[in-house]
Parts: structure tokens; C-alpha cells; sequence
């Protein structure tokens, strides 16, 4: 269990990182440490007679989250030829403080929901809560498209956490969620970045006004 | 409890003799020579009282609810002690810079009637620690608040000063509205006006509403005391005060703030576990914007004001710690916040008093306080420059004077707080650990500011190096000053004694294992009293074989090293907006910093202009818009307010005629 | 008897410090490098000189470096180390320590001011400013000692090493020290050391005016400054109460070399940060602090 937690610290701080740095390549490479930490999950939260089920799954977690994506993400950040430093509408220092302001909030939350008891091993629950608050932070607080689809495969990462104690019962959850990227690589990726940079020869969300009249 | 009769009648009898003598100088001796003996004789009355001593005096004075019920226990006392100090050194210090025939204003001799409130100041200040009833405590306080009006505006020919007066005026009495609220409240809950009275009504659970009472009162004594966002009128009515005047209120009155506050919580009896946080939570607030506020500013007196609402949210951190010390049943954290807040106040009215002392010398000399002005007064005025020196060292709570001491006990009342029940409250306490020290070390940088770039490197203008050196009947004040705070250094652990009788009368507080915190802070305070002896020691070791050394080796005097630069001048030093550029570069909301820079547009500009300003971001967004629009609401109500005779009789008509069918 | 043999250790050993610090330098960067005892000659010239003073300067010119040195000084006095607890202890020494170092800064800002210089005022301004935001930081680590350990005095939190499994959280705590020893001392990636520069001044440049015993005192003074942030990186990740007294006085100098030579190793990697990024750094420090802090307290 010991490792469990240290891996769910440092998914804590792969999200704090998330929030304080600055280049967009950086935060691809993040997304790949995230991945990895991730791919560790399903492994140490196996119960006893999974363990084959656990190791498929991990490896998949590991090819789809650690490699799949970040690799993606890197194709399509040196073909769209982007500023490779982000603008915030958040600074940065703010930025950090609504982070650890996130994962207080998570902690205490986690006392006032009523769980059954053992469902959530300790630290579990604040950890994906703090990644789902960090993608949302990235979404909002962040000018570039880019910045909001790593912060959706961020606060995605935190659901698909959540979800992990559910692997060992025989649910289809873990695949669903695994699926579900998938579905946000070919989607949202692929076709919404491609058209979005031959219409408007930007990423720069703010100065997508079409949305309003 | 007779010496402090005896020192209100002579504060009475100096008031009276000043305003008799209008128009002669004789009115600048009668009137600080009433305020000292005042003070003196005040003095021997605290001292000469055992500390945990309390008395009562009760004499009815024929008004249909209250008497005149006067009483002095161990807080009464302990917040006594300022009002008395700086009572006789800002007599002394206002008689020294009054004096002379060039004190004119408008064709008239104004010190008369100047030291005719300052006497009452003084007088209402002592009639408000002593007050043990509601209705003379509110006497009290308008009396007390009445008076700044007539001293700040001393020097009313300048329109500043005037609407400094004004800023000063509305505020107090929007405060003074939130007291006769709460006071009024109390009594048509419980019927009775006397403190006992009230507070054993309170602890029976006759109050209904004590949280809205809460309310009152904070906003009330917050008022006074200078809380974010109450705070406006503190950095207007102290710049324009003459700086007697200014010690006064910065030392002594905005305390009557907090030991209005401290009052209000001993009569609302026990108190909900929201009170104690929420007075946490703001005094960190008022503590952490009044010294990036203070940083930024460039005139010493804004500066000080600043700093003086830093240091009452320390002392309402303290308050706020002994609530909540007191509903956890935690008694450490409640006797060493309440002592601390005490010790705090205390520290706090030495020290500033002394810095605006020193700034109004600095002021007489130069003939202003702004930074951009001021420049190596330090040579030029030598005793000034050292004892603002010693004050700004001990404001920013540095070993070895006894600021740190008030700010270590305040940290101990947290650390003992770090094993709360609970996760909020654990990480609200180390919130309030980091807090405090970040406010250390920006009031380090902001006093550092102040000290520097006033009295040392090169004058900065023609009036600075050439300031006048300051006379002896001005100086003795500052020494006496300067004196009390070596010796509060020196005893810092018997003033920790002192402040936790205050904090052991304390309803609600378990005797014994107060005593037992109180003590133990006092025995750290002993060992860090060695180390900071040990700072002295090592100090003048140094300098002893540093000047053995220099003597045996030589000393050549050149001039500063300039990086081969050939034109050195004063004005390219680092001044007021320059040196907290870094900081303002990270925080410049928090400190109210605007600039603008007017350029030549291309290339190479010839002309350029920064200016750089810190006006009050509170007052100039939210207060002076909120006063507009009140002001222009009263604007349209004067349509009633025509002129005409007839209508008014109108108006006399109806109001009859409505009574009469409401009432039959 | 230990407790002096810490002071002693302290007082004597600290100039060497910088000495390993620039030694690994030169050796990266391909060069011989000075002797490893130059920050002793050093000390020695300057004492042994006489000094060349400003006009402009006043009392406070003379006064700064020596209150510095003291001040820097009775901080040791509250440092624990291998053989025992600190010479003076109590709960919550560690503010007295921090703000024993705040009066050093203090001494030499106020110095600095009364040069008149602007050089001198920058030093001041950025030195006064990072400090400010360094102070929180440090309170924050010593606060996740303090609960780790359930002490509240310095020698209680120090040298006890991580109860229990090498959590993660508590291995954060040394790395902060580091980043504040790094700041504190203005080594790279916050200050240069070894430059004059307008770029690289925040604390070098406060002291141009100096020279003499007064430089021998400031150099010394950071000397121990570097000492001080070092034991208290070293011991607050090393067992050393817990082992008998030799092998405990060789783990904390050999903890001390690692310092040393770890310092050494980032100022051969790194560049500059540029002024700006500095807060974020501290920023970043004090997040993972507060992280710490968060996690330790949750339990």
C-alpha cells in the first residue's frame, strides 16, 4: 500500500506541474508521466485472483494514456506551428494556489461524502477529484486549444481513477473508460484541431466569437 | 482607583487653563503641562495597583438609564499603559513644536483651544477603559472620538487637512452608529446597562442574536481600530494631523478599538465556534494589506498609518485565537493569544509612537515626509535618525527588541493550535503560521524602506541637506521612548506576566492550566532573551576588533564606488517607488500600486514621465463611489427643502391630520 | 560538550564549504580551480587589511556587517546537530532562527542604503523582496517537520530522519530546504556568486562597498549563513540522533559534502533564472510545501 500512496502522491504533483508550467511541449510530456503513473494503478488496486485481467489492463492504460496520446499530442504540436509558450488568463502563481486550494477542497470532501467504508482506498478519492479540478482549471484558465484538450485528458484521467476500485468486480468500467479515449483521440484531436487550424489559422480560443452574436 | 480620579481632574483643569489662556503663549505650557501631570499621575496608578487588583466606583448621575460606573481591572489597566505614555511624551513633543510666535493660523493663535482636546482626547481615552457601564462607555467614546476632530485639523488653511478631518469625522461616527446599535440591543434584550450586569444576563442565554451582536460590535470597535475594509480613514487623518497628534491616535486610540472589541467579547459570554475564526481570518487579512499597502507608499506618515492597521490585525489575530482557544477548551492557545494580542498593543504604542515622533521631527526640519524629499538625515539629525532606526527595528519584529517577543507568543498560540480535531482547522492554523510570516517579512522590507531612504545615503533635495537639528525639549520625548523600549526589551518576560493577567480575568478561561501556558511562554521568552542577549554581545565584540583592526591597519575615506559612472547624483538613488519595484512586479494588486508611463512614441523618446502612485484601492473604488451616490440621493431629497411658507404649513397639516386618523 | 563540539564543527568548518562548491565547479567546467582552503586565505587577507569607506556612509555602515555576523551567528547557537540538541531550544526556536536571519538581512540592506549608491539600493530592493517571499516557505517546511515529528522545537524536528516508509511527501521537505538554501544563499539559479553584474545582483552587489574586516565579516557571516541551510537540508532527512556519536558526526559531514557538492552540481548545470521567474520558483517551492504540509496533516 506504501506505493500505492507514493504513486498517488506523485500523481498529486504531476497535477500541481501540470499548473505551473509554461511550454505546451512540457505539458505533452506531462500527460506521458501521468500515463505511466497511471498504467501502475490498476495493478497495485487488483484483488487477488485478477491478476491477468489487472496486467492486460495495465498494459493497455500504458499504450493508450502513456504512449498513444503524448505521442499525438507531440505530432500535433509540431505540425500546427504554435507559440510554444502558454498564455494565461490565470497567472501562475494564482494558478498553483487554486491548485493545493483544489486538493484541500478534495480532502475535505472526501470526509463529508458518504462512501460505504473500504470502498475507496485512503488518498484515492482527493487524488482523482484534484486531477479532474486541474483539467478544468487548464480548460478555463488557459488561451490555447491545445491547453483545453490536455486538460480534458487530465480531468478524464482523474474519472478514469476514480473508477479503478470497481476493476476487480467484474465490471466493464475500466474498458468503457479506456474506450472513451479512444473515442477523445480520433474525435477531438484528429478532426476539431485539423479544422480548426485550416479555418481559422489560429488555436487561440479567444478569438473563437462565433459562439455568440 | 483615587490617582486616576486625580489624573482626570487634572487633565480637566489642563483643558480648562489652555482655553482660558487662548492667545498667549502661556496656553502651550498650561495644556501639556495639565496632559503630563495627567499622564504621571495616571501612570502611578497602574503601577501602584497589584496587576490582577480590580476596583468599581458606581455614582448615579440622574439620566434615566446608566451612572457613572468606573472601574479598573488588570485589561483596563494593561490598556491604559499607552494612553498614559504617549500621553506625556506627545505633550512634551507638542509643546516643543508648537512653541515659538510662528504658530498663525488664519490670524489666530489656535493652540489654545488645540490643547483643550487634547486634554479631553486624553481625557476620554481614560473614561473609556475605566467605563463599566453602556451608556458612559458611549459618552466616553464620543467624547474620545470627538476630540481628534479639533486636533487633526489644526492646520485647516490646507484643504487636504481639511478633508482628512472630514474622512476622520464620518468614520468614527459610522462606528459609533454600530455601538449604540449593539449597546441599545443589549439593553432591550436584558433591560440593564451595567458591564456585570450585562455579562451575567449574556452567560444565561438572554441574548438572542449574539451572532448579529458579534457583527455589531466588530464593526463598531473595527471601525476604530482600523480592519480592512474600515481602514480608509487611518492613511488620510494621520498624514494630516500634526504628528503629536498622530502618535496619539496611532498609539493609543485605535487600542480603544481593540479593547472595545476585547470588552464585547467578555459581555457576549461564550461565543460560537464561526467568531473565533472569522476574527482570524480578518485580522490576517487587515495585517497582510495593511503592510503591502505600507510598502508601497512614499510619504513616512501614509506609511506608518499603514503599518499601525498591520498591527491591529495582528492584535485582532490574537483575539481571535483566545475565542477559539476558549470554545476547543484549548487554554494554551487562549491565554497566550489573549496575552499576545495585549503585548502586541502594547509593543505597538511604544513604537509607533516613537516613529511619529521622529517623523513629525523630520518634518519640522525638512518640511516634509515624503521619501523623494528626505535623504541622509541621518547625519544631519543624528538622535532622530537613531531612534527611528530602533523603533522600525522593533516594529518589524526583530530579535532583540520586544516586537519579536509579542509576535513569538502570538506563534506559540498557533503552534499549539497545529493538533486542533479536524483537517480545516489544522491547515487554517499553518495558514496562519505562513501568513504571520510572511507579514514579518514584508513589514522588514517596508520599515527597511522607510529607515533607509530617509536618513541614510545622500539628501535628495536642497531642504534635506540642509535640515535643522531638532532642539532638547523636542528630543526628550523620543529619548524617553527610545528608553522604554530597551527596557521592555531588557524585560520582556515580566511584560508577558503583565499582559496575561488580562488574558487569566478572561471570562471562560480555566486558571490553572493558563497559569501554566503563561509561564511556560514566559521561560521561552527567558532563552530567547539569552540568544538576543547573545546577538547584543556578539555585535559589540565584532565592532570592538573591528576597530582594533582598523586602527591598526588604516581607514581611507573616498567616495562610494560608482562602476565608473562620472556623474554621479543624489536623485539616482533608489527611492520609494524604485525599491519595492520587485515586489510590486508579483503583488501590485494586493499593494494598490498604479503607474503610468508617458512616452514619446518611437525609437529613442526624448521625453519620458513614470509616475507612480498608491492611492487606497478600497476607498477610491468602493467608499468614494458609495458616498457619491448617497450624497447625490440627498441632493434629490432637497426638493422638499423649498422655500416656501405655505407649503410648509402644508406639511404641519398633514402630518396632524395622519396622526389623528392612525391613532382614533 | 557535544553541543560545542557542534559549534565548534560549525564556526571552523563552514568557510569550507564554498571552497568544495567552487572546486566541483572548476572540475566540470574542465579547470584546476582554486584551493579548497581559499575561503580561510581569504579571510585572512581581509582582515589583515584596512578599509577604504564612503563619505556618504554613517554609523549604520559600520554597524551592518557586524550585527549580520552576530545575528547569523546566534542562530547557530539554536542549530542541533549529530552529538546533541541545540545549545539553546525551545518550542518554536525556529522562528527565533528565522528571524535572527531576517536581522542579518536586515544589517546588511540598511548598509547597503546608506552607500547612496543605486547599485547598492537594487541589491537591497530584489534582497528585501525575495526574502519577504522566501519567509512563508520556509515556516511552511519547518510546520511539516513540526507534524511529522510532533515536536515543536528545532531539536526535536531535525535529525530524526523519516519515521517509517521513505514517503514521498516527506522526501519533498529536503528538497525545498535545498531550493530555499539556494535562494537564501544566492547561488544559481537564483544569483550568481561569482559576478557583479547588473543581471546576477541581488546579493553580491549589496556588499561593493565593503572592504576589509567589514568584507571578512560578511563573507564569513555567509559562510555560516551556508552552514546553517545546509544542516538543516542535511538533518532533516538523516537519522543522526538515532546512531552512536561517530558514525552520526561522519554521516552529518558526510551529508554536509553532499550539500556541498549537490550545490556545486546545479550551478554547473543551470543558468541564471531570469529575475522575473524567481517568485515563480519560490512559488512552486512553497506549493510543494503546502502539498506536504496538506498531506501530512490529513493523516
Amino acid at each position: 500500500m506504501e506505493l500505492f500512496e507514493s504513486v498517488l502522491v506523485a500523481l498529486i504533483c504531476v497535477n500541481l506541474a501540470y499548473l505551473a508550467f509554461t511550454r505546451l511541449r512540457t505539458l505533452a510530456r506531462l500527460t506521458a508521466v501521468q500515463g505511466i503513473l497511471l498504467a501502475w494503478v490498476p495493478l497495485l488496486c487488483a484483488g487477488p485472483g485478477d491478476h491477468g485481467h489487472a496486467l492486460l489492463l495495465a498494459l493497455a492504460v500504458l499504450a493508450i494514456k502513456g504512449i498513444g496520446f503524448p505521442w499525438l499530442l507531440a505530432r500535433t504540436l509540431s505540425r500546427l506551428e504554435v507559440n510554444p509558450v502558454i498564455e494565461p488568463y490565470l497567472g501562475f502563481n494564482l494558478s498553483l494556489v487554486a491548485g493545493v486550494a483544489g486538493l484541500l477542497f478534495s480532502l475535505w470532501l472526501e470526509t463529508r461524502l458518504p462512501f460505504p467504508p473500504g470502498l475507496f482506498p485512503p488518498l484515492l478519492f482527493p487524488a482523482a477529484l484534484t486531477s479532474i479540478f486541474t483539467g478544468l482549471t487548464l480548460v478555463v484558465a488557459r488561451h490555447k486549444a491545445l491547453t483545453q484538450v490536455i486538460g480534458y485528458l487530465a480531468a478524464e484521467n482523474g474519472i478514469f481513477l476514480l473508477g479503478t476500485p470497481l476493476s476487480g468486480q467484474g465490471s466493464v468500467w475500466l474498458e468503457l473508460s479506456v474506450l472513451l479515449d479512444v473515442f477523445v483521440a480520433v474525435f477531438v484531436m484528429g478532426i476539431a484541431l485539423h479544422h480548426i487550424s485550416k479555418t481559422f489559422e489560429s488555436i487561440d480560443v479567444g478569438r473563437f466569437c462565433s459562439l455568440r452574436d | 482607583m483615587e490617582l486616576f480620579g486625580v489624573s482626570l481632574v487634572l487633565y480637566l483643569l489642563g483643558a480648562l487653563g489652555a482655553l482660558c489662556l487662548t492667545g498667549r503663549e502661556a496656553a502651550n505650557r498650561v495644556g501639556p503641562a495639565g496632559a503630563l501631570a495627567g499622564s504621571l499621575v495616571g501612570l502611578a496608578s497602574v503601577f501602584s495597583t497589584p496587576a490582577s487588583a480590580a476596583s468599581l466606583f458606581v455614582l448615579p448621575w440622574g439620566l434615566p438609564i446608566g451612572d457613572l460606573a468606573l472601574g479598573l481591572d488588570p485589561a483596563s489597566r494593561l490598556f491604559l499603559l499607552p494612553v498614559y505614555v504617549l500621553g506625556a511624551a506627545c505633550a512634551v513633543s507638542g509643546a516643543a513644536s508648537l512653541g515659538g510666535p510662528h504658530e498663525e493660523h488664519c490670524g489666530q493663535d489656535r493652540r489654545g483651544p488645540h490643547w483643550f482636546f487634547f486634554n479631553v482626547l486624553l481625557l476620554g481615552l481614560s473614561l473609556v477603559m475605566a467605563a463599566r457601564d453602556a451608556v458612559c462607555f458611549l459618552v466616553a467614546w464620543e467624547i474620545m472620538s470627538l476630540a481628534p476632530f479639533f486636533l487633526i485639523s489644526l492646520h485647516d488653511d490646507e484643504v487636504e487637512v481639511r478633508e482628512a478631518a472630514w474622512i476622520y469625522l464620518v468614520a468614527a461616527h459610522l462606528g459609533a452608529v454600530c455601538l449604540i446599535a449593539f449597546f441599545a440591543a443589549f439593553w432591550a434584550a436584558t433591560g440593564v446597562t451595567g458591564f456585570d450586569a450585562l455579562a451575567i444576563a449574556a452567560r444565561q442565554g438572554q441574548l438572542p442574536g449574539a451572532s448579529l451582536l458579534f457583527f455589531l460590535a466588530l464593526t463598531g470597535f473595527g471601525a476604530k481600530a482600523g480592519f480592512v475594509p474600515f481602514h480608509v480613514w487611518l492613511p488620510e487623518a494621520h498624514p494630516a494631523a500634526p504628528s503629536h497628534v498622530s502618535a496619539m491616535l496611532s498609539g493609543a486610540m485605535i487600542s480603544a478599538g481593540v479593547y472595545g472589541l476585547w470588552r464585547a467579547l467578555e459581555l457576549l459570554g461564550p461565543a460560537a465556534p464561526w467568531w473565533g475564526w472569522a476574527l482570524l481570518g480578518l485580522g490576517l487579512a487587515t495585517a497582510l494589506s495593511g503592510i503591502l499597502q505600507a510598502l508601497a507608499q512614499g510619504n513616512i506618515k501614509r506609511l506608518l498609518a499603514y503599518s499601525s492597521v498591520e498591527n491591529m490585525g495582528l492584535a485582532c489575530l490574537g483575539l481571535g485565537l483566545g475565542c477559539i482557544g476558549r470554545q476547543t477548551g484549548n487554554e494554551t492557545m487562549a491565554a497566550l493569544g489573549l496575552a499576545g494580542a495585549v503585548f502586541h498593543v502594547l509593543n505597538h504604542a511604544a513604537f509607533k509612537g516613537l516613529l511619529f515622533l521622529c517623523a513629525g521631527e523630520v518634518l519640522h526640519a525638512v518640511g516634509s515626509v515624503r521619501l523623494a524629499h528626505l535623504g541622509g538625515l541621518g547625519k544631519r539629525l543624528p538622535v532622530v535618525g537613531a531612534c527611528f532606526t530602533l523603533g522600525a527595528l522593533g516594529i518589524a519584529g526583530l530579535p532583540p527588541l520586544s516586537g519579536f517577543a509579542g509576535e513569538l507568543v502570538l506563534a506559540l498560540a498557533i503552534l499549539s493550535g497545529i493538533d486542533l480535531p479536524g483537517l480545516l482547522p489544522r491547515v487554517g492554523m499553518s495558514g496562519a503560521l505562513a501568513a504571520l510570516a510572511a507579514v514579518g517579512g514584508f513589514a522588514l522590507a517596508a520599515f527597511a524602506k522607510a529607515a533607509g531612504l530617509a536618513f541614510l545615503g545622500e539628501p535628495r533635495t536642497p531642504a534635506a541637506a540642509n535640515a535643522a537639528p531638532a532642539g532638547r525639549l523636542a528630543l526628550a520625548p523620543l529619548l524617553f521612548l527610545a528608553g522604554c523600549i530597551l527596557a521592555a526589551a531588557a524585560f520582556a518576560p515580566m511584560l508577558l506576566s503583565l499582559a496575561g493577567q488580562a488574558a487569566l480575568a478572561f471570562p471562560g478561561l480555566d486558571p490553572a492550566p493558563a497559569r501554566a501556558a503563561l509561564a511556560q511562554a514566559a521561560d521561552i521568552l527567558q532563552s530567547a532573551g539569552l540568544v538576543c542577549l547573545g546577538i547584543v554581545a556578539l555585535t559589540l565584540a565584532v565592532l570592538f576588533l573591528r576597530s582594533r583592526l582598523l586602527t591598526a591597519h588604516g581607514v581611507r575615506r573616498e567616495g562610494t564606488w560608482g562602476c565608473g559612472y562620472t556623474a554621479p547624483s543624489s536623485r539616482i538613488q533608489y527611492g520609494a517607488g524604485s525599491f519595492v519595484e520587485p515586489t510590486a512586479k508579483i503583488l501590485r494588486l494586493p499593494m494598490g500600486l498604479s503607474r503610468r508611463l508617458d512616452m514619446d512614441a518611437g525609437y529613442f523618446p526624448a521625453r519620458g514621465t513614470l509616475t507612480v502612485t498608491s492611492p487606497d484601492q478600497l476607498k477610491l473604488r468602493f467608499f468614494t463611489p458609495l458616498f457619491e451616490v448617497v450624497a447625490r440621493t440627498c441632493d434629490a431629497l432637497k426638493v422638499v427643502q423649498h422655500g416656501r411658507v405655505h407649503l410648509y404649513i402644508l406639511y404641519v397639516l398633514a402630518t396632524v391630520v395622519l396622526l389623528l386618523a392612525w391613532k382614533l | 560538550m557535544n553541543t560545542l563540539a557542534q559549534l565548534l564543527a560549525a564556526f571552523v568548518l563552514a568557510p569550507l564549504l564554498s571552497g568544495i562548491i567552487n572546486r566541483v565547479k572548476a572540475r566540470i567546467g574542465g579547470r584546476a580551480g582554486r584551493p579548497i582552503l581559499q575561503t580561510y586565505y581569504d579571510l585572512a587577507k581581509l582582515v589583515r587589511k584596512g578599509a577604504v569607506i564612503s563619505r556618504t556612509t554613517s554609523w549604520v555602515f559600520a554597524t551592518g556587517p557586524a550585527v549580520s555576523l552576530a545575528a547569523t551567528a546566534a542562530a547557530l547557537l539554536l542549530l542541533p546537530g549529530p552529538g546533541g540538541p541545540a545549545a539553546i531550544g525551545f518550542s518554536g526556536d525556529f522562528m527565533l532562527m528565522a528571524y535572527c536571519l531576517g536581522l542579518s538581512r536586515l544589517g546588511l540592506i540598511l548598509a547597503a542604503l546608506d552607500t547612496g549608491s543605486s547599485f547598492e539600493g537594487m541589491g537591497a530592493s530584489r534582497e528585501a523582496a525575495f526574502a519577504a517571499l522566501a519567509e512563508p516557505v520556509l515556516f511552511l517546511c519547518f510546520l511539516c517537520l513540526a507534524t511529522d515529528t510532533s515536536g515543536l522545537s528545532l531539536s526535536a524536528m531535525l535529525g530524526t530522519g523519516t519515521d517509517g516508509a521513505m514517503a514521498p511527501q516527506r522526501l519533498f521537505v529536503p528538497a525545498i530546504l535545498f531550493v530555499l538554501l539556494l535562494t537564501e544563499n544566492s547561488r544559481i539559479p537564483v544569483d550568481d556568486p561569482n559576478t557583479h553584474l547588473e543581471l546576477t545582483m541581488i546579493h553580491e552587489v549589496m556588499v561593493l562597498d565593503h572592504s576589509g574586516p567589514d568584507m571578512a565579516c560578511i563573507v564569513y557571516g555567509a559562510s555560516l549563513k551556508l552552514w546553517l541551510f545546509g544542516a538543516l537540508t542535511t538533518l532533516s532527512v538523516l537519522p543522526v540522533r538515532q546512531m552512536p556519536p561517530l558514525s552520526a558526526w561522519g554521516t552529518f559531514l558526510g551529508g554536509m559534502f553532499a550539500v556541498a557538492v549537490a550545490v556545486g552540481l546545479v550551478e554547473s548545470g543551470m543558468a541564471r533564472l531570469r529575475m522575473e521567474r524567481v517568485p515563480r520558483l519560490l512559488g512552486a517551492a512553497g506549493a510543494l510545501a503546502a502539498l506536504s504540509l496538506v498531506l501530512m496533516v490529513w493523516r
